[in-house]
């Protein structure tokens, strides 16, 4: 974990050298972005060209970014809160079926208490209380066994899921959730300046603590600025530039997911994207070969959606900050 | 399901407009409520443009007292946003709203709920190999330990209302009487269960659920043929119907595009 403060080289680059770069086989990546907004979309379809293998991802409340990775073979195992894509489908196809024929790892937390084993990571301490989950199966029932965390093998893999604890102070009943943290944080964002300060507009979700916790972080953005402006309302910016080892202009890089204040989720997508994974493997793999592989960049994948005229109809009304063009409850097929 | 739908149809109303109506009452006005996707989306919203305009609304994401104008198809979607006196993340949220005590009732659906009001939204069948594996938590096992009184809405069917969930996610009264204190929550619990046939509230001491309302052309053989445990009546009143103005709310103002009353063509 080193700070990125006098780097000679500069950190912004092609989203083919980012994943080469930042992103090996094997590698424990925190994701960035909420169910349907703002996940790195375009950086996840390259590291599904470059074909990495056995990741663990971490993530609160995710949707099509750890979907679409499973579907396409690159997921060892998976520890978070939710997958799905509400309103579209719930819970996401690839991932349900991968569990239920027992193809990945997981293990099952809360929201919170997966936010907090993020804030752990990101304070730079072992663990994080919470009164959340006490009660529930999320305590009792481990996805992975104590015996094999004991094992040792996989040193980044805590020894236990979490610890109901008595607190010391108060004899109050706690749940102890250890903290994680990742190789590399993976995040989009609305704004970027060239050194790495990072605006996000809108919520946040976890994104500030994922690029805290992470050794290595990656954003990829819709407006590449100069530094300069960025420092210039200083508050209203989320992640330091220190923390960031790479930056990728690309603009739509989070479609089919919204962007708020740029463009919406694409209902359209989806149901081409829910449809292909829901079939099964063949049709999955026609449609990774349709969208990802056969791709070479994000203008050629603009042009496979719907191009200008879909962009047009995604594109974001100023002050809603969403679409107002698109019909979510209409049949899309 | 399909036959409440014609019934309610006829009556002027659908059965999950009519869900949709009772379920609103549940939230007060001035109180801070915190909401998941789908029909508690859509009761909220109604809520407010109803009896309780001062009504608090909270999405996981990190988006307060929102003023909605489109219904969000998420509550990580960027419509959460419009109007919200804070647009933060979940720790914000979580932590220093619903874990810190100061929501009033969280608003939850699920996939199974059982006898003490415990809900079900990870996995069918075994958690290790399940017949069907479901979305997980989110925030729903978060909402119902820490907020004040939770409110649940659901599709009625026996296999959805088994004796015992098959994996607790959302800890209702767990066991019943004083587990739920016992396993270290000392507020909250569910209070009223609204589902496409009844109304189930929960007894002060075993903490099981019971039947309060029924809806309008429901029978009690259907809702005990629908259960998965023994109910009891004795309480029951007739479940009140919608009003016109609320109908009219809720198709014209609050989802004209059907994001969710479409996908509940199956009711």
């Amino acid at each position: 974990m080193t700070n990125k403060v006098n780097e000679i080289e500069d950190k912004v680059m092609e989203v083919e050298e980012a994943v080469k770069k930042f992103i090996s086989d094997g590698c424990h990546i925190g994701l960035g972005g909420f169910t349907v907004q703002r996940h790195p979309m375009e950086l996840i379809r390259e590291i599904i060209r470059q074909r990495r293998r056995n990741l663990v991802l971490y993530g609160c409340s995710q949707g099509i970014d750890a979907d679409i990775l499973i579907g396409a073979g690159c997921v060892k195992r998976i520890e978070m809160a939710y997958v799905g894509d509400e309103p579209f489908v719930s819970p996401s196809p690839n991932f349900r079926r991968a569990i239920e024929e027992g193809s990945i790892e997981w293990e099952d937390y809360s929201n919170f208490g997966a936010t907090l084993r993020f804030v752990g990571g990101a304070l730079g301490i072992p663990f994080m209380p919470t009164k959340s989950m006490l009660g529930s199966d999320m305590v009792k029932k481990w996805g992975i066994p104590q015996e094999k965390r004991e094992e040792g093998k996989d040193p980044r893999l805590a020894s236990k899921k979490l610890e109901v604890i008595t607190c010391p102070f108060t004899g109050e009943k706690v749940v102890l959730v250890p903290s994680c943290r990742p190789n590399v944080a993976i995040i989009h964002a609305q704004i970027c300046g060239i050194k790495g300060t990072v605006r996000i507009l809108g919520q946040t979700f976890v994104d500030e603590f994922v690029a805290r916790a992470a050794e290595k972080v990656i954003i990829t953005c819709e407006e590449l600025v100069s530094e300069d402006m960025m420092r210039v309302e200083p508050e209203r910016n989320q992640i330091p530039f220190y923390l960031v080892d790479a930056i990728v202009h690309i603009p739509y890089g989070a479609h089919p997911t919204a962007v708020y204040k740029y463009y919406d989720y694409d209902p359209w997508h989806y149901a081409v994207y829910i449809d292909a994974a829901r079939e099964g493997y063949d049709s999955f793999e026609k449609y990774l070969e349709e969208y990802v592989y056969s791709v070479d960049g994000i203008s050629e994948y603009i042009k496979k959606i719907g191009g200008d005229e879909k962009i047009e109809r995604l594109k974001a009304d100023p002050i809603l900050g969403y679409s107002t063009r698109i019909r979510r409850g209409e049949p899309f097929r | 399901m399909g036959m409440e739908m014609e019934r309610g149809q006829q009556r002027g109303y659908t059965t999950p407009e009519l869900m949709i109506c009772r379920a609103a009452k549940e939230l007060k006005d001035g109180e801070i409520a915190f909401i998941g996707t789908g029909l508690p989306m859509i009761a909220a919203m109604l809520a407010k443009r109803t009896h309780a305009p001062n009504l608090v609304l909270i999405f996981e994401a990190g988006t307060v007292d929102s003023k909605l104008i489109d219904l969000p198809g998420s509550v990580g979607d960027p419509r959460c946003i419009h109007g919200s006196t804070v647009c933060s993340g979940l720790f914000d949220v979580f932590g220093t709203i619903l874990q810190r005590g100061r929501v009033d009732v969280g608003f939850l659906g699920g996939a199974q709920c059982d006898m003490y009001g415990n809900l079900n939204s990870t996995a069918i069948g075994d958690y290790w190999s399940p017949r069907v594996r479901l979305p997980g938590s989110g925030g729903a096992g978060d909402i119902a330990a820490l907020a004040k009184r939770t409110v649940i809405i659901m599709k009625h069917e026996r296999r959805r209302f088994p004796p015992k969930v098959d994996y607790l996610t959302s800890v209702g009264w767990i066991e019943g009487g004083m587990s739920r204190k016992k396993a270290g929550l000392d507020i909250g619990g569910p209070v009223t269960v609204v589902t496409d046939l009844c109304v189930l509230k929960f007894d002060k001491r075993k903490r099981r659920a019971y039947v309060a309302e029924i809806h309008p052309g429901v029978s009690k053989e259907r809702i005990k043929e629908k259960t998965g445990f023994t109910l009891i009546f004795s309480m029951a009143k007739v479940t009140p119907e919608p009003t016109e103005e609320e109908i009219k709310l809720i198709r014209k103002e609050i989802d004209p595009e059907k994001v969710i009353l479409r996908r509940l063509g199956k009711f």
